[in-house]
Order: structure tokens, then sequence, then C-alpha cells
């Protein structure tokens, strides 16, 4: 999963106009970027920066649903969740790989998301409270990701794309796992209805700030739109996800918790879409900027998890290296 | 007859459930990212076998329970899995030495139970042995890299291998169901297992240069529902939303 609020690229190149401009020809020519082929340095940084966040949101957005596999309600739920969390995983290796192409290592960027230099999605520095969250995380944190992740499936940058469309298969099963559980949840006890409607009080304003900053405010948009990195911007994006959303609240008999939203029939060029209520952006950027209420906690979790596997790393490296020896000297008879 | 099958399957399922839950607790703590992927695969072919055999248990009993019924809401005392299955993570070495010694004991028991009288067990063996045998490799391979690794990672493995290893005669010892489902070729013969498991102990440890101790005083109980102090808490938190929301549909 990941945000489409890219925090921090620097899209500067110090090439020739010339080369520039050539560069650009292919992007408008809609040729996809392969990772040897000729590329301005601002487009590697902001792909390295990008892919790298975006994996490092998949490996930290394991922990917030991992927290609810040992307690999950039910064997069925176990077994899916488990997969998911999983797949979350997988999608990590692939955008690893895919950000190895342009000579960064995967080493390097753990590191990278260790130290605090490399960001991921805020949405994981908010706890998982309930069984609840489990459902509203997949059927709203994944739903975000797959509008984000759609358009990126045709990212100028070949590898990217690629990764992304095995990703979105994947997400669109996460995210209709997660309406599932969230049905059954209204559809259940009072009690479980209620754990269902805190669970998207709490998650809805995060979701919605997954999108980042409004279009005004969002400083690298233009440079990613014209490079074909990035295809609609982030209030485009986020007005797309509320429109399919609200809907499926409602079919739940879930209340959306924003006073002000409203349908709107001029809006989307008269085809009609939901307008709603100002977002919190000083709580958006006290998250962004490392103080939401788990982020020194994912960050820690990761760590340790490292650290504590080292020796085992060490231990495969050293294993590696006597098998080698022991290979050489037969090898040269 | 089916009573005896029905307590022998639960005592299955749930060194399964057991097992792949412990696996399951390392998901996004593992050492690797591979690791973080090849853990919850485990533990997915573990659960898996799991549903089924509580499924089948809770047909065999007629009572209507269903294999939620069997995971949840029965007692650390009810529940009937080995010793070996429950003991916690520990370390990776731990882990994976546990890993190796349940699937080095599994395989060959779902290549016998093939032969089974029993349609359902025939079933579950026919997709168990293949896991099982990924199983044996994955863990085998890390043992081996541990064993004959750094100076730490052996300290490690040898004390694992000090730690688990008088666990496994449980794994040979038959209940007295297990023992009447063996007779009636229902179920494999676990006694008769032995040397399959130690021919593949004895390969993997020959080249992780480890020794296999010998076991004067083994720690069984876990199937007449004797366990150690561990397996409470895991229960307390695998249970707990059926626990406070009885009746509850998920
Ligand atoms: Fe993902
Ligand atoms: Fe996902």
């Amino acid at each position: 999963m990941y945000s489409q609020g890219l925090i921090g690229a620097d899209g500067r190149s110090t090439e020739t106009p010339e080369f520039l401009e050539a560069f650009q020809r292919r992007i408008d020519a809609e040729e996809k970027i392969e990772p040897n082929d000729p590329m301005p340095e601002g487009y590697r940084r902001t792909l390295v920066r990008q892919i790298g966040q975006h994996a490092h949101s998949e490996i930290v957005g394991m922990l917030p649903e991992g927290n609810w596999i040992s307690r999950a309600p039910s064997l069925k739920r176990k077994a899916a969740l488990l997969a998911k969390v999983q797949d979350e995983g997988g999608h990590g290796l692939y955008l690893y790989s895919a950000a190895e192409t342009l000579g960064v290592s995967r080493e390097e960027m753990t590191e990278e998301l260790h130290s605090g230099k490399a960001k991921y999605s805020s949405i994981f520095n908010y706890p998982t409270l309930s069984w609840a969250d489990i459902g509203v995380i997949g059927w709203l944190v994944d739903g975000a990701a797959i509008m984000n992740q759609i358009p990126l499936c045709r990212c100028s940058f070949g590898p990217y794309a690629r990764a992304m469309i095995r990703v979105c298969k994947e997400e669109s099963f996460h995210q209709r796992q997660g309406y599932e559980i969230v049905m059954t949840l209204a559809r259940g006890t009072p009690e479980q209805k209620e754990m269902a409607q805190d669970a998207l009080n709490r998650w809805w304003w995060p979701s919605l700030m997954m999108f980042g900053p409004h279009d005004a405010d969002s400083q690298h948009s233009d440079q990613s739109m014209k490079w074909k990195i990035k295809r609609f911007t982030n209030d485009q994006l986020r007005q797309q996800f509320i429109d399919a959303t609200v809907p499926q609240a409602e079919y739940l008999g879930l209340t959306v918790p924003d006073p002000d939203l409203a349908w709107n029939p001029e809006k989307n060029a008269g085809k009609g879409g939901y307008d709603h209520g100002p977002i919190d952006w000083d709580e958006f950027w006290r998250v962004v900027k490392g103080h939401g209420p788990m982020a020194r906690d994912r960050i820690r979790d990761r760590r340790r998890a490292w650290d504590k596997g080292a020796w085992v790393r060490e231990a495969a490296r050293a294993h590696a290296a006597k098998r080698a020896a022991r290979a050489r000297p037969i090898a040269a008879e | 007859m089916s009573e005896a099958l029905k307590q022998a399957v639960l005592e299955l399922a749930d060194d399964h459930l057991i097992l792949g839950h412990r696996l399951s607790e390392w998901c996004g703590h593992a050492p690797m990212l591979e690791e973080d992927l090849a853990l919850p695969n485990m533990a997915l072919d573990l659960i898996g076998s799991a549903r089924t055999l509580y499924g089948y248990a809770a047909r065999l009993e007629g009572q209507g329970r269903s294999e939620d019924d069997m995971a949840y809401l029965r007692t650390e005392r009810e529940y009937l899995n080995c010793l070996l299955v429950e003991r916690p993570n520990r370390d990776f070495a731990h882990t994976m030495l546990r890993q190796l010694y349940f699937a080095a004991f599994m395989e060959p028991y779902w290549q016998a139970a093939l032969s089974s009288r029993d349609e359902l067990v025939v079933g579950v063996a026919g997709k168990a042995a293949k896991e099982m045998a990924y199983h044996i490799r994955h863990a085998g391979e890390w043992v081996i890299r541990l064993g004959d690794g750094t100076e730490e990672s052996t300290r490690r493995m040898r004390e694992a291998v000090e730690d688990l290893h008088l666990y496994t005669p449980e794994l040979f010892a038959a209940s007295p169901a297990a023992a009447a489902c063996a007779e009636e070729g229902l179920l494999p013969d676990r006694a008769a297992l032995r040397p399959a498991w130690e021919r593949t102990i004895a390969m993997i440890f020959d080249e992780a240069l480890l020794e296999a101790p010998e076991v004067p005083f083994p720690r069984e109980g876990g199937r007449q529902g004797l366990h150690g102090e561990e397996l409470g808490h895991l229960l307390a938190e695998m249970q707990w939303a059926q626990r406070v929301y009885p009746g509850a549909q998920w």
C-alpha cells in the first residue's frame, strides 16, 4: 500500500536542454523508460525515492495488520489475514527489486528506513485497535492504494509499471476481502456493528490524507506529472476515492464521519460527486513529520527485527563463503 | 471407532494449528524479507491442514460443532497437541529446528497415510506430504546454515538442539486413540516412522555439524492435555475474540 503524498522528492536536473527535451519526447510518446536507458538524474532520484517509499510502506504496513494475526476471530480469517500480510511483504520485495534496477541496494534503502531518512505512508502510524480495523484497512486503505496504483500501472518507468500491475491485482482482492469483513460485522451483533462504525470513524480521515496535500500545496506534482510518473493529481484521486467509497458505506448502514459530506450534482463535470468537509492538515503534517501515534513503535519494531536477525544473516553469508571455499579446490582441478 | 478417530484427528489438528500459530508470530518480524514470506507460507500450510482436520473431527463427533468451535472453544487441558509444537519461538534457530523435527516426522507420516482406509485422511495426506517435504528442505537448509555458520549461530543452534530434542520422542508415541486407528489401518503407526525421521535428521545434522543427544528423560504429556506453561498464553490470545463475544459470527 502506498500514499500518493510523495514527500521531499527532488526533481532538479543538471542535464543539457537537448538531453532533457529528447527524454521528454520519449515520455510524451508513451515509451517505457528501462533501467539502462539514459535518464535525467532528477527522474532517477524521484523514482528511487518514490519506489523506496512505496516499498517501505508495504513493509511497515505489515505491522499494524500483523498485530491481529494471533487474535483473528476464526481460522478462515486468520489464514486470510496471514496471506494478506504475506502479500504485502511480497509487494515490498518486488518494489525493492524495481528500485534496485536504479542502482540502490535493498540494504541501503532499509538503513534509510531505520534511520528515519526514508519515509513511508503515514497511515501505518495509526494503531489497529479492534478486529474491525482489519476490515476497514482492507476496505479503505487498500482501496485508496488501488486508486493511486492503477494509474501507476502506466507509469513511464517500466519496472515500476510492471510491478504495479501485479500488485494491483492483489490489492483489489484485499479490498474486497476487507469490505467483506466489515459487512459481516455491520450485519452482526450490535457490538460488532459498533466496532465497525468506530473503526470507520478512526480510519476515514487518515485514509483521505493518504492522497497527500491539496494540489495547490503539492510541490512536486508538476514535474512528476510531466514525466508521467504520476497521472492524476492528489485531489482528483481523493475525489474518485470518496465517490466510490461513500455509497459502499451507505450500503453497509455505516455513517461516514463527515457532517459536511453532501452529494453535489455539479461535481465531476456534471456527473456528480461528493463535497466533503475540511481535512485537518495540521494532523496531516504532524503525522507526516513523524509524530503519528505509532511512528516510534513502528520504526523501533522494524529496527528490532533487523537487529535481532543480524546473526542469522551473518551466518547465512558465512556458510555460503565456507561452501564456496570448499567447492573451489575441486573446481580448480 | 469413530470416537478414537475423532480423538486422533484432533491430536493432528492441534499439532498443525499450534505450530502454524507459532510460525505466524514471526510475521513482520523475521530476520529478512524472504523469511517474512516463507514463514507465513509454512504457517498457512499448517493452518490449512488444521482446518480440514478440525472440520472432520467435528463431523465424526456429530454434535454440530464447527472447525472454529474445535479451535477456539476448547481449554488448555482439552488441547491434545504434542509438546514440541507449542515450544516458544525463542530465536530463529529454535524455530527452524522445531520445524525440521516436526516436518521430518510428518512427511513420512503423510506418505504412509496415503494408503489409509479413510478417504479424508488420504485427501489431506496428498497435499500435506508435499508441503512437509518443502518444510524439511526449507528448515533443513537453515539448520545447516546456522549449524555451520558463525560462532554465534553454531552456539545458538546447539542450544536449540539441547532445548528441543527431548520433545521429539513424543512424536513417535501413540495415544490409545492413535494406536486403535493404526490398528484399523486408518492412520499410520507412529512408532514405525522413527527410522525415517532419524535418517533425515542424521543427514541434516551431519552437514550442520550437530549431534543428536541421548534423551534419557523425554518430555511428554501433550496427548493427555498436560502442557507446558506457554500453551495457556497462546490460547488466551488466540481464543480471545471467541471468548469475549460468544456466539458472534466473524
Ligand atoms: Fe500492498
Ligand atoms: Fe494490500
